[in-house]
């Protein structure tokens, strides 16, 4: 166990270096533009490193990690996507076209984009509002696993940690919008990918090298408990046998859910517009790729290789020596297999992980609803009446009767406060059982209701709103309806079905392991192409 | 291959490390190549 003091002491040092850093971004902050996509000035290796902190959260590492160890080096394969979709697609397919459009249209959020390249303020609304409920069971997730993190590596009551937690990204995020949150995330970027490294590195030495590490990896396989082994699993050096249920899971749910999933995130498709020129983003391209290698590559080949040091040490697989929660399996490793200075500087980088995933989503569901949202809603009667009324929100603030120059971004500041307290609300409701699916959930609903959209917007001269609006309501539809009914990982813990039709799935096998995604996702398509079609034939 | 004897497994990894080093190629090879095409734009855009 790490001295609670060094912990302590480098924790409190990189807080305050990561409120210098929200101090820069408030003192940079002047204009809407400035706080919803940093004055679109931000540096390349900036972006990168971002987009990367962004996209990989702890869950990312220590969650999926544990996932690695339990089911095995198959998960490479997300790391494959993670690079080719990810970076290479994301970027110069779509991100060459994001900043572009979003720069000629002065878009500054993902919703602003669609509104604007479709001329829809429903456009706009409708994608705000989809974030909106979407986003905070994906922050939630962030947020409990952050808080549990803290709670344990530093002994401080959950609750506590909770709101502590919260409270430090919440004043950065509120102050220094964009610009603070990208600055803290090169900053926590750079400790992860320190972190991630060394992690590596010294996992291999531990075990002997590459090959010897491998091999006995390998040669584990036929130690698989029976009823893994009935459901697909072959070992942690090998793929699941095809089709099998466990092959099903990782393939649609983990391999293309997240792999495909990112394209369309709302808090990475921004960062494409906070650029001054294309050329930014191959650069950023440059640092990208490596930077997620060493990301979620480090992580699931450490978390299949934990299995061999805890049978070398325990007699044990990870998941047993684990107690069977495979989140507890990377820090249990960290902790007993490595010295203390690297367990301060991987701790440190899953606090970063955390930390700047939860403030871009932050970010993200405040613009959503103080911009997207509100400027859409205000001019409603109910919506007149209350801004009127509520005392402060159309004002100038004072301090010590002097008043503040008025920001026309305070929506969107009330906005993440607003939706900092529901994340904290849900954070709280939810069942466990669902918070930890939240992720591959929330890339899920995002790919389904938004990516054909997202990619006719950018790519066609006359963009169809009827066609965008028909694959938007498909692929949401579709995707909940398989959500709550089909894919029973899901289906059971929310009791939808289980209330409506007496059954956790009403579809038996393989269809409860097929991922909604791989379903909505080209039905969305299906809706945009035969809409598209319909449109032609009117005219 | 490294003591991983799936080629499905070892064949990720090889794609995975591909795609990053070619991530890294392209932005190197296109690191100043839109700075020349900028430049070029701005300079007709003054002689117009």
């Amino acid at each position: 166990m790490v001295d609670p003091v060094i912990l302590g002491a480098v924790t409190a040092v990189y807080i305050v270096v990561i409120m210098y850093l929200g101090y820069l971004g408030y003192k940079k902050t002047q204009e809407e533009e400035d706080f919803m996509v940093c004055g679109r000035k931000i540096h390349p290796v900036v972006l990168a490193f971002s987009y990367g902190a962004t996209f990989i959260s702890t869950s990312a590492i220590v969650g999926f990690g544990g996932m690695a160890a339990h089911l095995g080096m198959g998960l490479i394969w997300l790391t494959v996507l993670n690079i080719g979709v990810g970076i290479i697609i994301a970027f110069i397919i779509f991100g060459r076209r994001t900043r572009d459009i979003g720069c000629r249209l002065k878009a500054v959020t993902f919703p602003d984009l669609l509104g604007k390249c479709y001329r829809s303020g429903f456009m706009q609304s409708i994608t705000g509002l989809i974030i909106l409920v979407g986003m905070p069971l994906y922050t939630a997730a962030i947020l409990i696993s952050g808080a549990r993190f803290i709670e344990n590596t530093m002994a401080i009551q959950y609750d506590m940690a909770l709101i502590g937690f919260v409270l430090i990204v919440a004043v950065y995020v509120i102050a220094g919008g964009l610009i603070a949150v990208m600055y803290s995330d090169a900053l926590q970027g750079g400790i992860m990918m320190v972190g991630m490294v060394i992690l590596l590195v010294s996992t291999y030495l531990i075990l002997g090298g590459v090959e010897t590490a491998n091999a006995d990896l390998v040669s584990l396989s036929p130690l698989v408990p029976s009823g893994l082994a009935s459901a697909g699993h072959t070992g942690w050096a090998s793929m699941p046998e095809l089709g099998s249920p466990i092959w099903l899971n990782m393939i649609t749910t983990i391999v293309l859910g997240v792999g495909i999933g990112v394209l369309a995130q709302p808090q990475l498709v921004v960062r494409f517009m906070t650029v001054k020129d294309s050329r930014s983003l191959d650069k950023a391209v440059f640092v990208g790729g490596p930077f997620i290698l060493l990301m979620t590559g480090v992580a699931f080949t450490v978390g299949a290789l934990t299995n061999v040091y805890f049978m070398r040490e325990e007699g044990l697989l990870a998941t047993e020596a684990a107690g069977g929660n495979i989140d507890s399996i990377i820090p249990m490793f960290i902790n007993s297999s490595m010295p203390d200075a690297f367990v301060v500087v991987f701790m440190l980088a899953l606090l970063a992980a955390a930390m700047s995933t939860l403030s871009s989503l932050f970010h993200t569901m405040g613009t959503s609803a103080g911009y997207d949202l509100w400027r859409n809603v205000r001019h409603l009667r109910f919506f007149s009446f209350l801004e009127a009324n509520m005392s402060r929100l159309g004002r100038p603030l004072t301090i010590k009767g002097k008043e503040l120059p008025k920001k026309n971004y305070r929506a969107s500041q009330i906005g993440t406060g607003f939706m900092i307290l529901v994340s904290i609300v849900i954070a709280y409701l939810m069942p466990g059982s669902i918070i930890a699916r939240a992720t591959a959930m929330f890339f899920g609903l995002c790919a389904s209701a938004f990516l054909p959209a997202y990619a006719h917007a950018l790519y066609s001269r006359k963009p169809s709103t009827w066609a965008a609006k028909a694959s938007l309501a498909v692929g949401a539809v579709t995707w909940f309806t398989w959500t709550a009914f089909v894919h029973v990982a899901e289906s059971a813990p929310l009791g939808i079905s289980k209330f409506l039709f007496g059954e956790d799935a009403v579809l038996g096998m393989p269809w409860q392991n097929v991922d909604p995604l791989v379903i909505s996702l080209p039905l969305s398509i299906a809706a945009l192409a035969v809409a598209l079609l319909i449109d032609r034939w009117r005219r | 291959m490294f003591g991983i004897e799936d080629p499905q497994i070892w064949g990720g990894y090889l794609i995975a490390i591909v795609l990053a080093g070619a991530a890294a190629v392209y932005g190197l090879l296109n690191w100043n190549k839109g700075a020349a095409e900028e430049t070029d734009e701005e300079e007709s855009d003054q002689g117009d």
